[in-house]
């Protein structure tokens, strides 16, 4: 049974849209990580929320590849197999981790800690072959390092993203796609290393985007400081009637404070 | 002359904490905003219209085009969404973006969604990728503490309210309509067009969708000026884009160069193809653009030297695959992804792609005679062209080009009873040395 609380964090997802119904791939999201997968329960829990019917749901459901039928285990570990990380050598992992975890293509080993799954690209191609385990990314993987995050993960041992925070369970990480974000954001580093390999060379030579009207290299300077002061003179307070706005406000700078910085 | 290469999105990139919007707003972030402001809507079209940005998704269409088809005596609201579904095969610039500084996006969200007055905008992030998604959903809540997001931003009179929505798992969302009918909570299968999103898009109202990349361009061409963005590049493809290398290069990543810098150049910065070994084919936009080979290594990398080398500049996902490589394997991988991924709504698609894979599987395996590579490419004729959108269309890219470039190994696949490669040589954790 789903709780009280699911119930209205599930509503609480509708009310971010125009239309409810636009709330249903998070909401899904959410069951995951109440129920492990998409159950009948969640299912007759959203349509009921949306006023649409259980087939319409399913039919979503059954749609997307994140949504699993069957429980997934702690980790949800998914080897690249598209063409260039198959190439570059993840069908050789995939193979050395189905031996290594005695399972299938999506399959969850039998103590319940990793489901084991080929996934199409996933966007980090200049760091193949790729892994995410969770939907975290795992860079430039070997048959034997991915090995070792297996092995760490089913010890109960914590491992870090190689371009983000500590992994969480699947359950946890569904939450997040659901949007009740953790408070990893500000965890692991702002890019990898392929990711400034362009960057590292034009910093090197000197090269730089052309001067801009208003500044070098393509910096957003502004025409007049003064109009910002104007602007930002003009502003509204924040809102008083948002306590989130007013507890944090604090931290932020003003416009002010901004136009003074520069 | 411009430089070789010319860091705009990426430039911050190496910043401490650059996802932050302190970060951010230490380097002028968010003063392109208050320049937008001053500006009426119109004049940002213009703006953008004049810089001759067009889609980075890949199709390449106009963006300030795009933006005045918006019929604004529609008394319907108005919706912005970002399409931040990046799936296509060997793309990889938009995560990168979106992890290393989201606040360029927010603030290209807010400017656009002033330009075509739209007052809710959604960011459609794919749902494998959980710390992109965090980062993005800290940054639209840091813009709106800071008074970027929410009700009368700077000031201005103007509001706005950003929705950061993640996907669950389908290539096909990176279609627009498809994309759209994701975020309607439906199942992703793409419209049949007209009418077009700009008039009939989310719930039926006037929506723009743009790529990232494109959004993310906004604030630099507002701040800068459409002359700065529009003197970078070549006469028809103006600006800077993010040029993607994987594969066999020795330095793969991220380069973003004037639209228009070639692959050698490419190549050369990335030091070259690995050791002992040459350039047997590559991608120049992810894997529904046809392959190109060696000979094309000097092609203008804009959206007219590609196609009229035979192929598309797609989404600049320059994927490499050395003389180690099997172009077989590689297209019967890619044909398989396709089937996986088609939505099943048209017919030529749903059972075209099914049929490629299984003629492709039986010549990877030394199965069948020549004349399957005639039926092979009957089979892209009954394709191409004869669905509601384009994924069809990619995937008889690389099964048409192959053949066109490689015939040779395919019947080399027959003649010797299999596929004449070694898969292990062309790892990345190969033993040096090691050959096909």
């Amino acid at each position: 049974m789903l709780s009280e609380t699911t119930y209205g964090e599930l509503q609480e997802i509708a009310a971010r849209y125009p239309e409810p119904r636009s709330g249903l791939l998070p909401m899904l999201h959410l069951v995951q990580s109440v129920e492990g997968r998409i159950t009948p329960e969640g299912i007759e829990a959203c349509a009921e929320l949306l006023n649409i019917t259980a087939a319409e749901v399913s039919g979503v459901a059954t749609f997307y590849t994140m949504y699993k039928r069957r429980p997934v285990g702690d980790y949800h570990v998914g080897v690249c197999t598209n063409t260039l990380c198959a190439v570059m050598g993840g069908d050789a992992i995939f193979e050395r981790l189905k031996d290594h975890l005695g399972v299938g293509n999506d399959e969850t080993t039998e103590d319940g800690k990793i489901t084991l799954e080929h996934v199409e690209c996933n966007a980090a191609c200049d760091y193949a072959p790729v892994m995410m385990v969770n939907w975290e990314f795992m860079d430039n993987m070997t048959p034997e390092t991915a090995m070792q995050i297996i092995d760490d993960l089913r010890a109960g041992k914590e491992v870090r993203s190689t371009r983000g925070p500590r992994i969480v369970t699947w359950r946890e990480a569904e939450r997040v796609l659901a949007g009740f974000p953790d408070d990893l954001a500000d965890e692991g580093p702002a890019a990898g290393p392929a990711s400034l390999v362009g960057l590292g060379i034009a910093r090197e030579k000197g090269w730089t985007a052309p001067a801009g009207a208003q500044g070098e290299n393509g910096h957003a300077v502004p025409e007049e400081p003064r109009q910002v002061e104007q602007a930002a003179a003009e502003a509204s307070p924040p809102q008083s009637d948002n306590a989130t706005v007013e507890k944090e406000s604090g931290t932020s700078e003003t416009a002010a404070e901004k136009g003074d910085a520069q | 002359m411009t430089d070789v290469l010319t860091p705009v999105l990426t430039d911050n990139w190496d910043q401490e904490r650059s996802w932050t919007l302190a970060a951010y707003e230490q380097r002028g972030g968010y003063q392109a905003l208050d320049k937008a402001f001053s500006m009426a809507p119109d004049a940002i079209i213009d703006a953008v219209k004049e810089s001759g940005l067009r889609g980075r998704g890949g199709a390449g269409f106009p963006t300030g085009m795009k933006w005045g088809f918006i019929p604004q005596d529609n008394p319907k609201p108005k919706y912005l969404v970002v399409n931040a579904d990046e799936s296509e095969p060997g793309t990889c610039k938009d995560i990168p973006l979106m992890m290393a500084s989201p606040h360029t996006l927010v603030e290209g969200v807010i400017i656009s969604s002033y330009a075509i007055r739209a007052n809710k905008a959604f960011i459609y992030i794919r749902g494998e990728v959980l710390h992109v998604i965090r980062r993005v959903q800290r940054a639209v809540q840091e813009a709106y503490l800071a008074g970027h997001l929410g009700t009368n931003i700077h000031g201005s009179g103007y509001d706005l309210d950003i929705v950061v929505h993640a996907g669950a798992g389908a290539y096909i969302c990176g279609e627009e309509t498809a994309l759209l009918e994701g975020l309607e909570g439906r199942r992703g299968q793409p419209r049949l067009r007209p009418p077009f999103p700009a008039v009939a898009g989310l719930y039926a109202s006037p929506t723009v969708i743009n790529n990232v990349e494109s959004i993310a361009s906004v604030p630099s061409i507002i701040a800068n000026g459409h002359e700065w963005f529009a003197s970078m590049g070549t006469e028809k493809s103006k600006g800077v884009g993010i040029f993607s290398l994987s594969g066999h290069v020795k330095r793969p990543g991220q380069y973003e160069a004037p639209l228009g810098i070639t692959l050698r150049t490419l190549i050369d910065l990335a030091g070259g193809i690995r050791e002992g070994h040459e350039l047997k084919f590559w991608t120049p936009g992810g894997s529904s653009t046809p392959l190109l080979t060696a000979e094309h290594l000097d092609i203008p990398l804009d959206f007219e030297g590609v196609g009229a080398a035979g192929s598309m500049l797609g989404t600049r996902a320059l994927q490499i695959f050395d003389d180690t490589t099997c172009v077989v394997r590689a297209t019967l991988r890619w044909t398989e992804f396709y089937k996986h991924e088609s939505c099943g709504k048209c017919t030529p698609c749903r059972e075209g792609t099914w049929w490629l894979v299984q003629v492709l599987a039986a010549l990877e395996k030394g199965q069948g005679n020549e004349e399957d590579l005639d039926l092979l490419l009957d089979q892209c004729d009954n394709i191409l062209g004869r669905s509601f959108c384009a994924l069809a269309d990619g995937a008889v890219s690389p099964v048409a080009s192959s053949i066109k470039f490689f015939r040779d190994e395919y019947v080399a696949h027959l003649t010797h009873g299999g596929c004449p490669f070694d898969p292990a040589a062309a790892t990345v954790f190969a033993p040096a040395g090691a050959t096909a």
